[in-house]
C-alpha cells in the first residue's frame, strides 16, 4: 500500500491531522495535557472531511474512486466475509489475474463472490492487470455464476474496473462475445444476483459482470458508458476537458439513483472509503447482508421476472 | 481503415480532377475508380476487390427483403435528450440536424417482412445516423423488434453497422447493452432463431451485446469488427497491429464469426440458414424433432 497519496482537495484534512499528531507527540513528550485542544482539533477534522467531501465535483469524485489507498476487492472481501475458498480458470484458457471467483460466507450466508482486482501499488497492479479483464475473465466470472446456479448460492458482485482490456489477444479470444454473452446468462440465472459497485464501472467492462437483481454502489464510485478522459478525447476533442465530460455524463452515485440505474447508495465515511476501510467494509457488509434477505425471500420465477423488467424499463425517450 | 492494403490508384489527381463530380467513386480499399452506376448496379461492391461500401439502411431492407413485404414499426418512437448533454454541440441539435439530413429518424430501423417467404422481425442499423450509435431509441426498437419476434413466434434477423453506445446519453446508452441483451435470453428460452449480420464497421457496445448472440452470425467481407477500437488498441500496447487485425475474415479465423457472405448472397444465405432453423409456430414447443 502506498505509504501516502493526498488528492489537492484532501490536503486541508491532512495538515489539520499533522497538527493533531504534532500535539499528541508533544503531550506525550512534554508531559502536558493537551485534551481538550487534540479533542477540538478532532472535532474540526471531522467537520472539514464532511464539508469537504458533501461539495466534490463529479471529477473529484472519479478521484476518490480511483485512490490508490481505496479498499480493493480482497480488501473487502477479508472484512465483509469470512472462510473464503477463492477458485480460478475459465476452464478454457487461463486464469485471469484481473477478476477474482470463489465462495465465501457473508454474515450467515453462503455465496458466490465475482470481484475485479485493483492493486495498491504498481506490482500489484501489474499483476492484476489494472482490473481490466480479458475474455477469459469475463468467462471466468460466468463459470463462477453458473455454480451459484446449480448449487443456489446467491451471487455477490463487486465491481471495480477502468475498462475491459482493449488488446490484440483480448480481441483474438472474442472480448465483445464474452460480455454479450454474460449479459445475457446474468439476465437469466437462476440465484439472485447483488451488484455493488465499489471504485470504478467503465462501460462494457463493468457491465459484463453488472447485470443482476440489485445495483449497489459507494457514494464515491463512478459508473459510465465511458471514462470521463475518453468521452473528453473523443467528444470535446480535448484531453483536458475530463472534468466537463465527468459533469456532462452525470457518472456519480447520486446521478445515476436519480436516473433509476442503480437501486441504492452504500455511505462511505467522511474522508472516503479510503480513509476508514473498517467502517466502508461495515456499510458494504450491511448493504450487501440486507439485500441478499430480501432477494432469496422472492420466489425465483418472480425474480427472474422482476429481473428483466427492471432492464426492459431503462432508457428514456418519446412517442410521437 | 489501416488494415487494407491500399493500391496505388492507376489514375493520376489531375486525371481525377477531370472527372465530372458525383458519376464516380475511388474505392475506399483498393483506390480503383469506379463508374457510380457501375458500383450501384453491383449492391455498392468494388468489382476489383470485393470491398464493401456502406449502404443506408434502406437500401439492405430493399436487397433482404421480398419485394413489398416491409413493414416499418416503432418509427414514432424519438429521441429526447435525458441528459441536457452538450459537448461542442447540443445533443438536441444533433439530433435534428441528422434527422434532416438523412431523413430517418434514428440510427436503426425495425418492423416486419419476409425473406424468401420466411417471415421475420427484422432491425437494420444506420452507420450515417451519429455513427450507428445506440442510445435509449436504438435500445427501445431492438428491444420492440426483440419482443415480436417472441409475440408472432417468427425468426430475428438484426443487421448491425455501429460505433457502439451513444455517449450523449451516457449510462442510459449502455443499459441498452443489458436490455437488448436481457431480451434475446428470451428469445433463445423461446428457442427462436436469431441471426446477426455484421456489416462494417461494428464495434464496440453493440458488439459486446446483441450483435454477438446471434444463433448464427454472418459478416460482410472486411468489415472492421471488435470491441475496443483499434487506435484505442494500438494506443495501449504501444506498437503496430497486425495486418487483417478486428476484419471480419479475423474473426472467422478465430471462431467468432460463421460465415462471411457478400452482399449478393446475403438474402439466399439468411433464407437457407432460416430453413434449418424456423419451424412454423404450431411445431415449435409440440415437437422435438419434425422428421416424421
Ligand atoms: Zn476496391
Amino acid at each position: 500500500m502506498p505509504p501516502e497519496f493526498t488528492l489537492h482537495f484532501e490536503r486541508p484534512i491532512v495538515e489539520l491531522q499533522k497538527k493533531i499528531e504534532e500535539m499528541k507527540v508533544i503531550a506525550s513528550r512534554d508531559g502536558v495535557n493537551l485534551n481538550s485542544e487534540i479533542l477540538s482539533l478532532e472535532n474540526r477534522l471531522n467537520k472539514l472531511k464532511v464539508d469537504i467531501y458533501k461539495n466534490l465535483s463529479r471529477w473529484e469524485r472519479v478521484q476518490v474512486a480511483r485512490h490508490p489507498r481505496r479498499p480493493n476487492t480482497l480488501d473487502f472481501l477479508n472484512r465483509i466475509s469470512s472462510n473464503f475458498i477463492e477458485i480460478h480458470g475459465d476452464r478454457n484458457y487461463r486464469d485471469d489475474p484481473a477478476v477474482v471467483t470463489g465462495f465465501a460466507s457473508i454474515g450467515k450466508h453462503k455465496v458466490v463472490v465475482v470481484g475485479q482486482q485493483k492493486g495498491h501499488d504498481a506490482n500489484e497492479n501489474i499483476k492484476r492487470n489494472f482490473g481490466m479483464m480479458h475474455p477469459e475473465g469475463y468467462r471466468k466470472a460466468l463459470r463462477a455464476m453458473k455454480l451459484s446456479e446449480k448449487f443456489r448460492l446467491p451471487v455477490v458482485i463487486l465491481i471495480d474496473t477502468p475498462g475491459a482490456y482493449p488488446g490484440i489477444g483480448a480481441e483474438e479470444r472474442g472480448q465483445a462475445e464474452a460480455i454479450a454473452r454474460n449479459i445475457r446468462e446474468m439476465s437469466r440465472l437462476k440465484t439472485p444476483i447483488v451488484i455493488s459497485i465499489i471504485g470504478e464501472g467503465a462501460s462494457g467492462g463493468a457491465l459484463g459482470i453488472g447485470v443482476g437483481d440489485v445495483i449497489l454502489m459507494f457514494e464515491n464510485a463512478w459508473f459510465s458508458v465511458i471514462s470521463p478522459e475518453g468521452c473528453a478525447a473523443i467528444l470535446f476533442r480535448d484531453k483536458t476537458a475530463a472534468p466537463q465530460s465527468a459533469e456532462a455524463l452525470k457518472i456519480n452515485a447520486y446521478d445515476l439513483l436519480e436516473l433509476g440505474v442503480i437501486d441504492e447508495i452504500i455511505p462511505e465515511p467522511p474522508g472516503g472509503a479510503h480513509s476508514d476501510c473498517i467502517i466502508a467494509a461495515k456499510n458494504l457488509k450491511t448493504a450487501i447482508t440486507q439485500k441478499i434477505e430480501e432477494l432469496i425471500a422472492i420466489p425465483l420465477d418472480e425474480l427472474l421476472r422482476l429481473r428483466i423488467e427492471k432492464y426492459r424499463r431503462m432508457g428514456v425517450f418519446k412517442e410521437v | 481503415m489501416i488494415w487494407f492494403k491500399k493500391r496505388n490508384s492507376k489514375l493520376t489527381s489531375q486525371q481525377l480532377k477531370d472527372i465530372p463530380e458525383g458519376l464516380w467513386i475511388k474505392c475506399d480499399s483498393c483506390g480503383e475508380i469506379i463508374y457510380k452506376k457501375k458500383l450501384d448496379r453491383n449492391l455498392w461492391v468494388c468489382p476489383n476487390c470485393n470491398f464493401h461500401f456502406k449502404v443506408t439502411s434502406n437500401y439492405y431492407l430493399r436487397i433482404v427483403l421480398d419485394e413489398g413485404t416491409f413493414e416499418i414499426f416503432d418509427e414514432n418512437i424519438r429521441s429526447t435528450d435525458p441528459m441536457k448533454f452538450k459537448d461542442r454541440k447540443k445533443y438536441s441539435d444533433r439530433i435534428k440536424a441528422y434527422s434532416n439530413k438523412l431523413s430517418i429518424t434514428e440510427a436503426v430501423v425495425v418492423g416486419l417482412g419476409k425473406i424468401d417467404n420466411i417471415p421475420v422481425s427484422i432491425g437494420v442499423m444506420d452507420f450515417r445516423f451519429i455513427g450507428g450509435s445506440m442510445g435509449s431509441v436504438v435500445g427501445e426498437r431492438v428491444a420492440r423488434a426483440i419482443e415480436r419476434a417472441i409475440d408472432k413466434c417468427i425468426p430475428l434477423v438484426i443487421i448491425s453497422a455501429s460505433g457502439g453506445a451513444r455517449m450523449q446519453e451516457s449510462i442510459l446508452s449502455l443499459m441498452q447493452m443489458a436490455k437488448t441483451g436481457a431480451l434475446l435470453s428470451k428469445l433463445d428460452d423461446a428457442g427462436l432463431p436469431y441471426i446477426s449480420v455484421l456489416t462494417n464497421p461494428t464495434t464496440a457496445g453493440v458488439m459486446a451485446s446483441y450483435a454477438s448472440l446471434g444463433d448464427i452470425i454472418i459478416a460482410e467481407p472486411k468489415a472492421l469488427l471488435g470491441f475496443a477500437g483499434p487506435r484505442v488498441i494500438q494506443q495501449t500496447i504501444g506498437e503496430e497491429l497486425p495486418p487483417g487485425f478486428q476484419s471480419s475474415e479475423f474473426f472467422r479465423e478465430h471462431g467468432f464469426v460463421d460465415k462471411i457472405v457478400s452482399r449478393a448472397e446475403l438474402r439466399r444465405t439468411i433464407a437457407q440458414v432460416l430453413r434449418y432453423l424456423y419451424r412454423p409456430a404450431d411445431t415449435i414447443k409440440s415437437k422435438i424433432f419434425d422428421n416424421e
